[in-house]
């Protein structure tokens, strides 16, 4: 065996796949194409056979899946603004946006405040495949890896159900399944990868928003995209999770967001703690020399 | 909720429709018993060898049927919290570093073999120096199976534990001393457990100490710890390990009795510890100012640097 046996770096390499390693694979995820359909939420479910995970009613927009988790593996967010929606937005007093609110105002009665703006914002999460993923660091059974695309995958036939790897995720990504005891999450359509076929959710979105590729030219892709939205007068366009210099190393799987993270549910600096478990284990090192000095101070108090 | 009411005070960090960022642990009632079953055997064996070196022999014998039955539990009290506990081999499949629960799952099975050797031997007689070797490595394992268990809820983004990391061991290691003192002083005859009574009001001290400092070093993180079921249960095990150290380690150096309600209320005060450390990390998860308030400050920080 030539590899090393004590090694905390997981980064994503799929150098030890040899001959077998592919370039690195992702998702760029332009949210200001996206058109809340869900596409994506369907095809996914249909292709990996996720189970059905009703909600119900949630009120908050059009958003009735909630969150990602084992039985949600992308989650379209919606969040309503009273913000003025910039470039896109028709000029006010335009003849359509006159004759729209003519009509509202003429059946509903309602007298809508345009003076403020409205926008709405929609946007696909999914799992970041993160360059230092903590999911992957902390499972004791091997059951998560790093595949030969740089994606990170549970097997299921090893996964014990330990749950460790559910609070280890910045993102609230993984999940375990109730009635299985598993954790479950994306895996960026590894039997697809395998066959050459583009992952479920980008071959149905319909706008381009999902857009899988390698992990390079994506990012390159998305950093062009964001420049052309500066320049057309979008300044709260901006990349998550793009900069391989964040505390996970940059996520395989990165965003173009329209307005701060933690708006669309994602944290706004994740860290994969694992960049912290040595000066952890230095404490507990100590901790240990203190209790066998607290058990050997009880014998000097006194006669044994 | 006093979380909420907190809040009020500190301007809420914006999030999605006030949804938690992270996943809470789905961890049940059988993990924090363990934490405390796991730490007060390491704590036993480490006093079982001790009172062996002294030679407070009826001290050593019970020390070491405490570390034996507390580790015997332990395995159980893990598997039974699987998700698929037909699996629970797959802890053995690798050995990973990065992983504290793959740590400990070799550690606790190394410290579980040599206690079961050990007391084997000290309750046959037979094998005296397999007996002794076997008492000293669980002795020496049992130290770090006493503060692992904080390691592995640091290693998580829960941000109660993880922003706690640097004092969480010493919480759990004096924790799992007490718990070994009290266990060990009620099941001894007084005149033997002097010992076990002071580790108990020592491992009280550290413990108490460790989590003030925590607290105080985390300010408004620590919320969790003071409010909500959390919160009640840190209250509860204050005034438990407390009043039962004074009990058991001042009081009852000449009284029995005292001595002995004192010790079973620091093992009672310290399984409520652990229940409330476990709890307040669901509490952190499922607020997500924690997670945000924090990672937004930083990334201030850095814009300003």
């Amino acid at each position: 065996m030539s590899h090393t046996v004590i090694n905390l770096d997981t980064r994503a390499s799929a150098e030890s796949y040899g001959a077998e390693a592919k370039p690195r694979v992702g998702f760029f995820t332009d949210t200001s194409l996206c058109i809340g359909c869900k596409a994506c939420e369907v095809a996914c479910k249909e292709w990996n056979a996720v189970p059905a995970s009703p909600g119900g009613f949630t009120g908050e927009s059009y958003d009735n899946t909630g969150a990602l988790g084992a039985n949600s593996w992308r989650h379209v967010a919606f969040i309503e603004q009273r913000r003025r929606l910039g470039v896109e937005e028709a000029g006010p007093g335009s003849l359509v946006q006159t004759a729209a609110l003519e009509d509202l105002r003429s059946r509903t009665a309602i007298e809508p405040r345009v003076e403020d703006g409205f926008r709405w914002l929609m946007s696909s999460d999914v799992c970041k495949h993160c360059t230092e993923a903590a999911c992957l660091d902390v499972c004791p059974t091997g059951a998560l890896f790093r595949t030969e695309f740089g994606t990170v995958v549970v097997q299921e036939d090893v996964c014990n159900g330990c749950g460790y790897c559910i609070p280890a995720c910045p993102f609230g990504v993984i999940d375990q399944r109730h009635d299985d005891g598993r954790a479950w999450k994306c895996t960026l359509c590894y039997d697809r990868l395998k066959d050459d076929q583009e992952p479920a959710c980008a071959q149905a979105c319909p706008t381009a928003s999902i857009q899988f590729g390698e992990h390079e030219q994506l990012r390159a892709r998305a950093r062009e995209r964001v420049k052309d939205l500066h320049d057309q007068g979008v300044p709260d366009a901006r990349l998550y999770g793009e900069d391989p210099g964040d505390g996970v190393g940059g996520f395989g799987a990165f965003f173009l967001l329209l307005d701060e993270p933690e708006v669309y549910g994602l944290p706004p600096d994740p860290l994969v703690t694992t960049r912290h478990l040595a000066g952890t284990w230095r404490a507990a090192g100590l901790a240990a020399v203190a209790v066998a000095g607290a058990i050997a101070g009880a014998f000097l108090g006194g006669r044994g | 909720m006093s979380a909420v009411a907190v809040r009020d005070q500190r301007p809420a960090p914006r999030s999605y429709y006030g949804r938690p960022v992270l996943k809470q642990p789905v961890w049940t009632w059988e993990i924090p018993l363990y934490f405390i079953s796991g730490g007060v055997s390491g704590g036993s064996a480490g006093l079982a060898f001790a009172a062996g070196v002294a030679g407070n022999e009826i001290l050593a014998k019970r020390a070491q049927l405490a570390a034996f039955g507390a580790i015997a539990v332990s395995p159980a009290l893990l598997i039974s919290d699987l998700g698929r506990p037909e699996r629970f081999l797959n802890m053995l499949r690798v050995f990973k570093p990065s992983s504290p629960m793959s740590v400990g799952s070799w550690l606790l099975a190394a410290n579980g073999a040599a206690t079961a050797i050990a007391t084997l031997g000290v309750f046959t007689g037979k094998a005296p120096r397999l007996t002794r070797a076997s008492g000293a490595a669980a002795a020496a394992l049992g130290m770090p199976l006493t503060t692992y268990t904080a390691v592995l809820i640091a290693n998580t983004a829960v941000p109660l534990w993880h922003e706690g990391r640097h004092e969480l061991p010493f919480v759990f290691g004096g924790s799992s001393a007490a718990g070994a003192g009290a266990l060990a002083a009620l099941i001894t005859p007084h005149e033997h457990a002097g010992p076990a009574r002071r580790l108990a009001a020592i491992g009280t001290v550290i413990e108490g100490a460790a989590s003030q400092l925590m607290e105080r070093r985390l300010g408004h993180l620590a919320e969790p710890l003071r409010s909500g079921h959390a919160g009640r249960l840190a209250g509860a095990a204050k005034i438990l390990t407390t009043s039962g150290a004074v009990l058991t380690g001042v009081l009852g150096a000449r009284r029995p009795r005292t001595a002995r309600a004192g010790a079973a209320m620091v093992l009672a005060g310290e399984v409520v510890e652990r229940w409330s450390v476990f709890r307040a990390g669901f509490q952190s998860a499922a607020d997500p100012a924690y997670t945000i308030g924090p990672q937004r400050a930083r990334r201030s920080d850095d814009a300003c640097a």
